[in-house]
C-alpha cells in the first residue's frame, strides 16, 4: 500500500506542531522520519494514526482520500503503530493484550481464548518471535512487549506499520533482532515508517531518509550520507558529536559503595549486592537497559531509597541512615532521572526551583521569613552562567524548554560545593545544543577533582562522557571496564551490548570477536569510509 | 541470521522474571496476634469459673434432624482457644524472622478462634445459649446491601471511574422501591423501580464525571447529601402525609428452595430466603466470570487499567465508563431496596446509614475482586449481626462498644491485613484525547 501525507498541519494553542508536512512512503519500503525531540515526528504519526484531527491536510492511501476518526479507522485502513510507550495493559497476558478491541467471542460475549492464543502463537512463529501467548505483559522483558505491539499490529493486517522510537528501550542485540524483523517484514511487503533520532540506526537500515526540523520537513537524504550530514540536517546547523574532553586524572577513591541491594516490597531484588567505587576527578558511568536497578541505585545514593543492606561511603563516612538533607549538604549534587516530576516543582517559577535546597538557610532566609530579592538575583546570576533562556525567572519554569528546564536544574545542584554529582539521564529528551552544554559541564566538574556517577541509557553518552564503566543487569553489576584500553582503543560498543544483556566481560568480548552486529558493523564501514 | 548461533545472547533476557528475594515481612500481624491472646487471657480465660458452662445452639425448628444444643466446659474450650492464637502468634513470628509472608488462612484460624473465644467468654455460666445459625443468618441478611454496593463499586472503579455515590444509590433504591411498590400494591415492582432509581443516580455521576471532568469524589458526595436532602423531604412531606399510599410495608416473600434448605445450619441460612437474596447469588457468579472471561470484561478492565491503550485499539473509553457507571449505579439500586421491600419495611429517614461506604470499603478489602469483596462485605455484616447479638443476650460489654465493632474491624482490615492493593491504575482520571 501506499501512503501519502499531503500539507498537513497542526496546532496546540500557538505552537505550531507539524507545518504543512508531506510525506511519501511507497510500498514495501523502510522510510525514516528523523528529527530532534519536539520536532514533530510523533505528532504527525499520532494524526496518521487517527489520535489527533489534523486542522490541514489529507492522508492519502493508494491515492484515495481517507479520513481517519479514531485509531479503529487507521487500523481498518491498514496501518498498524508501535507507540514509544507501549499501548499495553500491565495486567493482561499476551494474549489478552492482542485480542483487545478485537476479541474473538462465542456466545454472550464470552471470550474464546483458545482462539486468541492461537493467533499469537501464528504469528510469533512465522517471524520466530518466541512470545508466550500466556505470559503477563508486566513479567516480560521490554523487547519482548514491543514483539508483543508488532504481533498486535499484524494480527490486525497492518501493510503499514509506524514504529515510534523503537529502539530507545532495547539492548543493542535486541536492536538488531528488531532490525532483522524489520527486513523481514519487509520482504512480506509491509511498509515501515521508523521513527527516531538516533543517527547511527537510520543509516544502518532506511530506504529513505525524510528529516524534519521544527514541524516542516526541512528534506530527504539517502542512507549513505554520513553521521555529521544527518546531525547538521536535523539540528540545522554544525554540530559536534563527540564529547570534548582530556584524559581523566583521577585521586583516591572518595565515594564507595560496598555490597550494597535493595529489595522491593513486592520480594524483587532491585539491586542485587553490588560493590564500586569512583575516584576523585573521574566520571563512572552506570550503562544498562532502564530497569536493571540504575534507578534504585542513584536514588539509594541520595536517601529516597532504602537500602536492603550493605554500605555507602563518601569520604571515609557511611551516610546510609542519614537523610537527604543532611546528604546535600554534606556536598551530594543529584539530578534525577525524570526532570518534569522529581527534578523541579513545574508550578513553582525559576527562581523558586533555583532554591529547593537551600531556601531554609542564608542568604535566602531569614529566621522563618524568606528574602525574594536575595532569590531573584540568586536567579540571575544563576541563569546567566548556565545560559538559561527565559523570559523572566519569575515564570513557572513550565514555560522551558526541556534543555533550559535541565539546565536550571544542573545550576542548583551545582551551586553548592560537591564532593559527589549523581546525575540519571542528563541529557533525555534534550536538543543536541543542550546536551553539548550539559555534557561540557559535567566534564568541567569533574576536572575539578568530584567524582562523577551518570546513569544513562543511552550508549553513545556513556561512550563519550566516561572515563570508566559499570553495566548493571538484573540488579548486578555485570563488569567494570575502563572506557578506553591500555592500548589506546575505545571499549566496543558490541562488548558493552553483550554485558547490558547480561554476558560477562570476558565472554562478551569472545562473542562480540566472532559476531558482529548490523549497528557495529556500521561503525566499522564509518571508520573505513 | 547470524545472531542464531549465538544462543548466550539471547536467551538472558528473555522468559525468566526478575530476581526474587525475601522482602521485609511487616510485623503488624504477629502484634495484633499477641493481643487478640492477652485478651483472651487477662479478660476472659482468668475471669471465668472453673465449672462453667457454655451452650452453642446449632439447630432451628424447621430441621429434619434436630440437632441438639452443645454444651462446652467454658474454661478448657478458652484454654484451648487461647493455645491457637498463642500458636499462631509465634507461627507469625517465625514467618516474620524468616522473611516469609503469612498464609491468609492464620488471619481467618486467629479471627474465629478469637470470635469463638468471646462468645465462650460471653455465655459462659448462663441459661441462654449462643444461638449460631440466627448469628449466621443474621450476618448474611445484613452483608446483603454491602455485598450489591461493594459489586457496584467493582462494575465502576475497574473502569476508572470511583464511585462514592454507592451510599446515595442505595438509599435512592431503598426509597423507591418502597413507595412503587407501595402504590402499586406488588413488592415485585418495587424491585424494578429500585434499580432504575440507582441507575439514575449512576447516570449523574457518568454526567458529571466525564463530560465536566469533576472529581468523581466530589460528585460523589454531593449526589449522597442531594439523596439524603431528597428522601428525608419527601419522606416527612407527601409519605407521612399518606402513610397507607406510599408508605406500607410491602415484604417480599421468602422462598424456600427444598432439599438445599433443609441441609444442616447453612441450609436455613442460604436457602430460605427472598428473591433478592438469590438475585445476589447469581450476581456474584455472574459478575466474577464476566469480569474475566468476556469481551465486556476484558474491554472494562482495559479501560480502567490503561485508557489511551484502549483507545488506540479503537473502544470508546467514555462511552464504556458511563454504561458501567449506569449498570454499577442500578445495581446498587437493587441493593437498596433491601433495606425496605426486602426486609418488609417502610422506608424510614437515612436508612441506608453509611452502608454505601462500607460497601467501598469492603470492594477495597476484596482487591477488586467480586469474590474477594463478598468475603469482606460477609465479614462486616458478620461483625454488625456479632453486637447486637451479644446486645440481645445480655453480655457485659456496653452496647455502645459493641456498636463500634464493624467499624474497628473496617479499620483494622484496611489498614493491616489486605497486603499490597493495587488499584486499577487508571481510576479517578478522567480520560481525554489531547
Amino acid at each position: 500500500m501506499k501512503l501519502e501525507l499531503q500539507g498537513i498541519t497542526k496546532v496546540f494553542g500557538s505552537l505550531v506542531a507539524n507545518d504543512h508536512i508531506d510525506l511519501v512512503v511507497e510500498p514495501g519500503e523502510i522510510h525514516a522520519l528523523l528529527g530532534e525531540n519536539g520536532a514533530g515526528k510523533s505528532t504527525l504519526m499520532n494524526v496518521l494514526y487517527g489520535l489527533y484531527d489534523p486542522d490541514d491536510g489529507q492522508i492519502l492511501l493508494d491515492g484515495a482520500p481517507a479520513t481517519f476518526k479514531g485509531p479503529g479507522d487507521a487500523v481498518s485502513a491498514g496501518i498498524g503503530m508501535v507507540h514509544q510507550h507501549f499501548m499495553l495493559v500491565p495486567v493482561f497476558t499476551v494474549a489478552e493484550s492482542v485480542a483487545l478491541g478485537y476479541e474473538p467471542t462465542g456466545a454472550g460475549g464470552v471470550l474464546r481464548l483458545e482462539e486468541a492464543r492461537r493467533r499469537v502463537r501464528e504469528i510469533s512463529d512465522r517471524f520466530g518471535f518466541q512470545v508466550d501467548p500466556d505470559a503477563r505483559i508486566e513479567d516480560l522483558p521490554v523487547g519482548v512487549q514491543q514483539r508483543v505491539e508488532i504481533i498486535k499490529a499484524l494480527s490486525r493486517d497492518a501493510q503499514v506499520l509506524i514504529l515510534d522510537e523503537p529502539t530507545a528501550v532495547l539492548t543493542p542485540q535486541e536492536t538488531d533482532e528488531l532490525i532483522r524483523i524489520m527486513r523481514e517484514l519487509k520482504e512480506s511487503g509491509t511498509s515501515i515508517v521508523f521513527i527516531t533520532h538516533k543517527l547511527r540506526e537510520v543509516r544502518a537500515i532506511a530506504d529513505r531518509i525524510t528529516v524534519i526540523r521544527r514541524g516542516r520537513v526541512v528534506g530527504e537524504a539517502s542512507p549513505t550520507s554520513t553521521e555529521t550530514e544527518l546531525a547538521s540536517l536535523m539540528v540545522g546547523r554544525s554540530v559536534s558529536l563527540t564529547v570534548e574532553k582530556e584524559p581523566a586524572q583521577p585521586g583516591e577513591a572518595t565515594f564507595e559503595v560496598e555490597g550494597l541491594s535493595v529489595v522491593a516490597p513486592t520480594g524483587t531484588v532491585l539491586v542485587d549486592d553490588i560493590s564500586f567505587d569512583v575516584r576523585a576527578g573521574e566520571i563512572l558511568c552506570v550503562a544498562g537497559v532502564q530497569g536493571n536497578g540504575q534507578t534504585e541505585l542513584a536514588e539509594v545514593i541520595l536517601g529516597i531509597e532504602e537500602a536492603d543492606s550493605g554500605s555507602v561511603r563518601l569520604d571515609g563516612k557511611d551516610i546510609l541512615g542519614t537523610g537527604v538533607k543532611e546528604r546535600l549538604r554534606s556536598g551530594i549534587g543529584f539530578v534525577p532521572e525524570d526532570r518534569s516530576t522529581d527534578g523541579v516543582v513545574s508550578s513553582f517559577s525559576i527562581a523558586e526551583n533555583l532554591v529547593l535546597d537551600l531556601y531554609d538557610t542564608p542568604p535566602f532566609a531569614r529566621g522563618v521569613s524568606m528574602s525574594p530579592a536575595k532569590v531573584t538575583a540568586n536567579a540571575e546570576q544563576r541563569t546567566e552562567e548556565f545560559d538559561v533562556r527565559y523570559t523572566s525567572v519569575h515564570d513557572p519554569i513550565s514555560t522551558l524548554s526541556g534543555g533550559n528546564a535541565q539546565k536550571v536544574v544542573l545550576a542548583r545542584e551545582m551551586s553548592r560545593p560537591l564532593r559527589l554529582l549523581v546525575a540519571s539521564q542528563p541529557t533525555r529528551g534534550l536538543d543536541v545544543g543542550s546536551i553539548e552544554f550539559v555534557h561540557g559541564r559535567v566534564v568541567a566538574e569533574r576536572d575539578r577533582g568530584t567524582p562523577v556517577i551518570i546513569v544513562s541509557t543511552e550508549l553513545d553518552e556513556v561512550l563519550g562522557l566516561a572515563d570508566r564503566i559499570a553495566v548493571m543487569y538484573r540488579g548486578r553489576i555485570v563488569g567494570i571496564v575502563d572506557a578506553v584500553g591500555e592500548d589506546g582503543t575505545p571499549v566496543s560498543r558490541d562488548v558493552l551490548g553483550l554485558m547490558m544483556a547480561g554476558v560477562p566481560l570476558e565472554d562478551a568480548q569472545q562473542q562480540a570477536a566472532q559476531h558482529r552486529s548490523v549497528l557495529g558493523a556500521a561503525d566499522l564501514g564509518e571508520e573505513q569510509a | 541470521m547470524s545472531t542464531a548461533t549465538q544462543p548466550q545472547q539471547a536467551t538472558p533476557s528473555e522468559g525468566a522474571g526478575p530476581q526474587r528475594a525475601r522482602p521485609k515481612v511487616s510485623l503488624k500481624a504477629t502484634v495484633v496476634y499477641a493481643l487478640a491472646a492477652l485478651v483472651t487471657l487477662v479478660a476472659w480465660v482468668l475471669d471465668t469459673p472453673a465449672d462453667a458452662r457454655t451452650t452453642f445452639q446449632f439447630g432451628t425448628s424447621g430441621d429434619l434432624v434436630s440437632i441438639p444444643n452443645i454444651p462446652v466446659p467454658a474454661l478448657g474450650f478458652l484454654v484451648v482457644l487461647l493455645v491457637v492464637m498463642l500458636a499462631a502468634t509465634g507461627f507469625s513470628f517465625w514467618r516474620w524472622r524468616e522473611r516469609r509472608p503469612l498464609p491468609a488462612w492464620t488471619h481467618v484460624v486467629v479471627g474465629v478462634a478469637f470470635v469463638l473465644a468471646f462468645l465462650t467468654f460471653v455465655g459462659a455460666g448462663r441459661s441462654t445459649v449462643i444461638p449460631m445459625v440466627s448469628l449466621l443468618a443474621g450476618a448474611l441478611a445484613l452483608s446483603v446491601p454491602l455485598v450489591f454496593g461493594a459489586m457496584s463499586g467493582v462494575i465502576c472503579e475497574r473502569s476508572g471511574i470511583i464511585n462514592i455515590a454507592i451510599e446515595g444509590q442505595l438509599l435512592f433504591g431503598a426509597f423507591m422501591g418502597a413507595v412503587v411498590a407501595s402504590a402499586a400494591g406488588s413488592a415485585y415492582l418495587g424491585l424494578v423501580a429500585a434499580p432504575l432509581a440507582g441507575a439514575l443516580v449512576g447516570a449523574g455521576l457518568a454526567w458529571f464525571s466525564v463530560s465536566f471532568r469533576v472529581n468523581q469524589i466530589i460528585v460523589g458526595v454531593v449526589l449522597n447529601t442531594l439523596i439524603i436532602g431528597l428522601t428525608g423531604f419527601l419522606f416527612s412531606t407527601v409519605l407521612s402525609d399518606n402513610k397507607a399510599l406510599w408508605n406500607s410495608r410491602m415484604p417480599l416473600p421468602r422462598i424456600r428452595i427444598p432439599l438445599l434448605a433443609d441441609i444442616p445450619v447453612i441450609g436455613p441460612v442460604l436457602f430460605n430466603q427472598t428473591i433478592l437474596v438469590y438475585l445476589m447469588y447469581a450476581l456474584i457468579f455472574g459478575l466474577q466470570f464476566m469480569l474475566f472471561r468476556s469481551r465486556w470484561g476484558l474491554r472494562t478492565r482495559a479501560v480502567g487499567e490503561h485508557p489511551k491503550a484502549a483507545d488506540t485499539v479503537g473502544i470508546k473509553v467514555n462511552v464504556r465508563r458511563v454504561w458501567n457507571t449506569i449498570l454499577g449505579g442500578a445495581i446498587a439500586g437493587l441493593g437498596g431496596a433491601f433495606f425496605t421491600v426486602g426486609s418488609g419495611l417502610a422506608f424510614g429517614r437515612e436508612m441506608s446509614a453509611g452502608q454505601g461506604y462500607i460497601a467501598l470499603a469492603a470492594m477495597i478489602l476484596g482487591k477488586w475482586n467480586p469474590w474477594g469483596a463478598v468475603m469482606a462485605a460477609l465479614l462486616f455484616g458478620f461483625s454488625k449481626n456479632l453486637g447486637n447479638v451479644l446486645s440481645s443476650i445480655g453480655s457485659g460489654v456496653p452496647s455502645e462498644l459493641l456498636l463500634m465493632l464493624p467499624y474497628v474491624i473496617t479499620i483494622l482490615a484496611v489498614a493491616g491485613f489486605v497486603g499490597r492493593v493495587r488499584p486499577p491504575a487508571a481510576e479517578g482520571v478522567p480520560y481525554t484525547k489531547s
